[in-house]
């Protein structure tokens, strides 16, 4: 196949994939969003299979055939709560391919036209493995914390700054050596530079606690854009670049969004370690402190009483896999003529979304699942609200306490509502370690339990009534 | 443990201290419960539906006290002389009773029940605090008073409480004058502004302004400075001045509302008298007062406590058992503050009059047969905190200010790259800046619900790191290239196919 049609068909698959992106801003348009992906992703292989560089047909197919089953396989039977894990672990994948072509392109030593050319061809391969290499343990990392195999507390290590920016000067004054050195030396030095990035990608993320995780992802999305785009500058392929940079800046956008959701900003969540500005609240020194504990027959009867129910569903659900009875109650109540509506934290969960995908998995319809900023003004006239399993996010001294360390961090406001249930396993503080005065306002009811039981229980008192 | 629900022996008291609902929730707490035969029977709970719930049902009263340990009553012990029985008799050591007790007037009662050895909870002495509003029994009992004060009302009064234009003429809305709103009053002004009156209020407390007008009716300002406020949120008594021109003013409001529904109480003291003689007669032919402050001695001078009663051509009801006459109600509501307050005494998982919690320790009056009222006085509350206005976030449209550093930053790399980079780097650079602006204008609009799809495939998208290792995996098939290439061949394979593959079972699980 000639130069023109490789590249003609290379613009073409670039479109698909921008019309692949725009298919997925709405619910109506993402399925073809989808396919268009599917289908430029097929012609981009398609014609590279068909162009003069590749030759090795056989290995090249087994090898597309036997990850494209292994990855259909790991789709299918991925369970919607474990979505953050599988899209970490692909993560992962993207930055060890970045590593592996980034090193293969560096021992094949292509000739250069000029000086200049050369370094920059060298600068590439170098960002490439880098980026790719930060990417992988990053992604790793973030695996292991959300199935809970590494301990989703922040690692805080003492000069841990110090350490990710010697880990960064390092791999920069490497790469100086690395462009002017031989070629024996020049792969040295980039092992060694692949290890050092391992480390960083690996301490980055340690350093990074479980609820910041929505961030974490979308900024391991991002790294792994910019990591293709590298690879595509490496090896002077626009479709490359051009893929790398959607990604890149998508993955960047989501992180933006996610940090704005927690007041945050991207260096400090980068940095890690949420407890390390401890503020002293100022609510500390009121009268003590009481909650009310309620039952799940009390609730089914307040819920069967109510014209309006706002469900705000966070981690804890997930954890309790209580989507479906949630579901179940929900469309027990529309049947009844209750105005039943799910509110949605930007960063509740581990991924950014991960609640609409789970409320879709439980059949909810998604034109009852709001956003925050959709439904914040309905709090006032809402009968009740169903808190499951979420706690910094609905925190009022977010809004109220500028003592808190989550101040100014904007919360759906739950407490406004005429009486407001709280599911929660014990009264233990949430991720950010703030108390939450919510649960002892004087509208709050609290019920304990494991938040698919207590659902269940809810369910079942619905019914007898 | 056992709790006993004796029969309410005081003449016309209909109310009962347990519920079928609310024995349920004691056997949680780990209680028995043994009922009376006939006990709820006035508040339409039938023997029959306490065995359903578990109950035992005892045949009299005293069996019902010999076995218990805990005697839940409404009202205090007292001597009926109709089946002559009196209830202090029936308490035996180490019982727990757990009713009304009026313990500031009821000296000798509880010098009477301490002789017995027993322990006594008053649930009107629970201390108003926040954490105990829910066993607070005087105020689930006044919101009860006040819902009743105005159907009272609104059976005597012979008119319609809201206004209408019919065929047949025009209804004129009924005028309604509550005094006092607390707990009873504001219930009183709900129920009658949900009847569409139009309703008046008046309190010493300027701080209640705000509820009285939540709740549709209008604060009636009095042209002068004190402030009513007194210890626990009830009133004080007020100066002569304030008394004169509350008098005024109540004078004018007589003379031009229907129904005049009265209050106020300041704690143990007679009721303060509002209502003169001369107001009644000024008051409309037909016209009505329900005073609910009848059995403290009554707000309007002309009350019979217990009575209703015709003056000057105005209906003045004095009932003293309000929630009585509400019994369903009232017995459901007080059974489930009686709840909370036994799952207060069980915090430690069993059964313990704790004197060292605020709340138990002011609510018991006799603990071991010792007099323990009255219960040292709180500590004051906290100065509320001053409200700090939350500032409006700032709306993210509109013009924004272009971020000079780096826009000066921006132009200098761009000039630095074109200055030094060769030219043949400089077409791909340009594909990637125009390729980053695309991404983020194609990525801002993607709706949050879809965030995770979007993830998902733009992972599987940038699976496109496979034409890299595609172009190098044709060497020779043991060099290094050649295996690194495959091996990224196919983990991009997995991505790719997982990515699409996931992406695709997502999205069809979005439904309308």
């Amino acid at each position: 196949m000639s130069e023109g049609m490789l590249i003609a068909s290379y613009i073409g698959a670039s479109i698909l994939f921008i019309l692949s992106l725009g298919g997925l801003s709405h619910q109506e348009t993402a399925q073809r969003g989808n396919l268009y992906g599917v289908i430029g992703m097929a012609l981009a292989i398609l014609v590279t299979i068909l162009s003069d560089q590749v030759s090795a047909y056989g290995l090249l197919l087994t090898m597309v055939i036997t990850g494209l089953v292994i990855g259909k396989w790991l789709a299918s039977r991925v369970e919607m709560t474990q979505m953050p894990e599988l899209i970490a672990v692909l993560h992962s994948f993207v930055g060890m391919a970045a590593v592996l072509v980034g090193l293969s392109s560096s021992l094949s030593g292509a000739e250069f036209a000029s000086h200049a050319e050369k370094i920059i061809h060298e600068v590439e391969i170098f960002l490439g493995i880098f980026i790719g290499g930060v990417t992988f343990t990053g992604s790793i990392v973030a695996f292991g914390k959300l199935r809970g195999s590494i301990s989703s507390t922040p690692l805080t290590l003492p000069g841990r700054h110090l350490l990710n920016l010697s880990l960064i000067i390092s791999s920069f004054i490497l790469g100086v050596f690395f462009i002017s050195a031989s070629p024996e030396t020049a792969l040295i030095l980039l092992l060694i530079m692949t290890v050092l990035s391992f480390i960083l990608g690996f301490h980055l993320v340690m350093a990074i606690g479980g609820a910041d995780m929505p961030v974490v992802i979308s900024m391991l999305n991002s790294y792994s854009g910019w990591a293709a785009a590298a690879t595509g500058f490496m090896l002077s392929n626009d479709l490359l670049i051009i893929v790398g940079a959607l990604v890149g800046s998508s993955g960047a956008i989501l992180s933006y969004i996610m940090c704005r959701a927690m007041n945050r900003s991207f260096v400090s969540v980068i940095l890690g370690g949420f407890g390390a500005k401890k503020v002293s609240s100022t609510s500390t020194d009121e009268a003590p402190k009481e909650h009310i504990v309620i039952h799940a027959e009390e609730v089914a009867d307040i819920l069967a009483h109510a014209d309006s129910v706002i469900i705000v569903p966070g981690y804890g659900m997930a954890v309790a896999q209580a989507q479906n009875t949630v579901s179940e109650i929900t469309r027990y109540l529309k049947d009844k003529g209750v105005t039943v509506r799910f509110g949605i934290h930007p960063v509740a969960g581990r991924l950014p979304g991960h609640m609409n995908v789970l409320l879709a998995e439980a059949r909810v319809p998604y034109d009852i699942v709001l956003e925050m900023d959709e439904l914040n003004d309905d709090f006032p006239e809402t009968d009740v609200v169903l808190v499951i399993g979420a706690n910094d996010t609905v925190n009022p001294a977010a809004a109220e306490d500028e003592g808190s360390p989550i101040y100014g961090m904007p919360v759906l406001e739950v407490w406004k509502a005429t009486t407001t249930v709280v599911l929660k396993r014990s009264m233990a503080t949430g991720y950010a370690g703030v108390d939450n005065p919510l649960f002892y306002k004087e509208n709050t009811r609290m019920l304990f339990g494991d938040a698919n039981d207590t659902m269940s229980a809810v369910m079942t008192a619905l019914k007898s009534n | 443990m056992k709790i006993g629900i004796p029969k309410e022996i005081h003449p016309g008291e209909r109310r009962v201290a347990a519920t079928p609902a609310s024995i349920k929730k004691l056997q949680k707490l780990g209680f028995e419960v043994v009922v009376e035969t006939q006990a709820g029977q006035a508040a339409t709970f039938v023997d029959d539906s306490y065995r359903q719930a578990g109950a035992d049902i005892a045949p009299d009263a005293a069996s019902v006290w010999s076995q218990a340990d805990i005697i839940f009553k409404v009202r205090a012990p007292e001597f009926n002389t109709e089946l002559n029985l009196d209830e202090c008799d029936l308490i035996k050591a180490d019982q727990t009773l757990i009713s009304f007790m009026q313990a500031a007037q009821n000296d000798d009662l509880l010098k009477k029940l301490a002789s017995k050895n027993c322990n006594v909870l008053a649930i009107d002495s629970v201390p108003r605090i926040s954490r105990s509003q829910k066993m607070d029994a005087l105020s689930s009992m006044a919101n009860i008073a006040g819902y009743r004060a105005i159907t009272e009302a609104a059976n005597v009064f012979g008119r319609f409480f809201t206004g209408q234009i019919t065929a047949a003429g025009r209804v004129p809305p009924a005028k309604v004058m509550v005094i006092g709103a607390g707990v009873a009053g504001l219930s009183a002004i709900g129920t009658a502004t949900s009847m569409g009156a139009i309703v008046r209020a008046f309190d010493t407390r300027p701080e209640v302004a705000e509820q009285i007008e939540s709740l549709g009716a209008e604060f009636l300002m009095l042209d002068f400075e004190e402030d009513g406020t007194g210890e626990g949120g009830y009133a004080k008594v007020m100066s002569k001045e304030f008394i004169d021109a509350e008098m005024a003013l109540f004078r004018a409001q007589a003379a031009e509302v229907d129904i005049i529904v009265t209050t106020a109480l300041i704690p143990g003291r007679p009721a303060p008298k509002l209502i003169l003689a001369d107001m009644v007669e000024l008051m409309k032919e037909g016209s009505v007062i329900v005073d609910l402050a009848a059995e403290n001695g009554g707000n309007c001078e002309l009350t019979e406590p217990g009575q209703a009663v015709v003056k000057h051509g105005v209906t003045i009801i004095g009932y003293t058992d309000l929630p009585s006459r509400l019994a369903t109600q009232s017995s459901n509501l007080y059974a489930n503050n009686l709840v909370h307050l036994m799952s207060d005494l069980c915090k430690s998982s069993e059964f313990n009059i704790d004197m060292d919690d605020v709340v138990i320790r002011g609510t018991t009056v006799v603990h071991k047969g010792e007099v323990t009222f009255p219960a040292p006085p709180l500590a004051p509350p906290p100065a509320p905190k001053p409200v700090t206005k939350v500032v409006e976030d700032e709306i993210d449209e509109g013009p924004k200010k272009i971020n000079l550093p780096l826009f000066i930053i921006s132009t200098l790399v761009l000039l630095g790259i074109g200055f030094s980079a060769p030219a043949s780097f400089l077409p791909h650079f340009t594909v990637f800046v125009l390729a980053c602006f695309v991404g983020y204008q194609v990525v801002w609009s993607v709706t949050p619900s879809l965030h995770t799809p979007l993830m998902s495939v733009t992972n599987a998208i940038s699976g496109i790191i496979i034409i890299g290792a595609m172009a190098q995996i044709s060497g020779p098939i043991d060099s290094p290239i050649t295996i690194l290439s495959a091996i990224a061949v196919l983990i991009a394979s997995i991505n790719i196919g997982g990515g699409f593959a996931v992406t695709q079972r997502m999205l069809r699980m979005f439904r309308k």
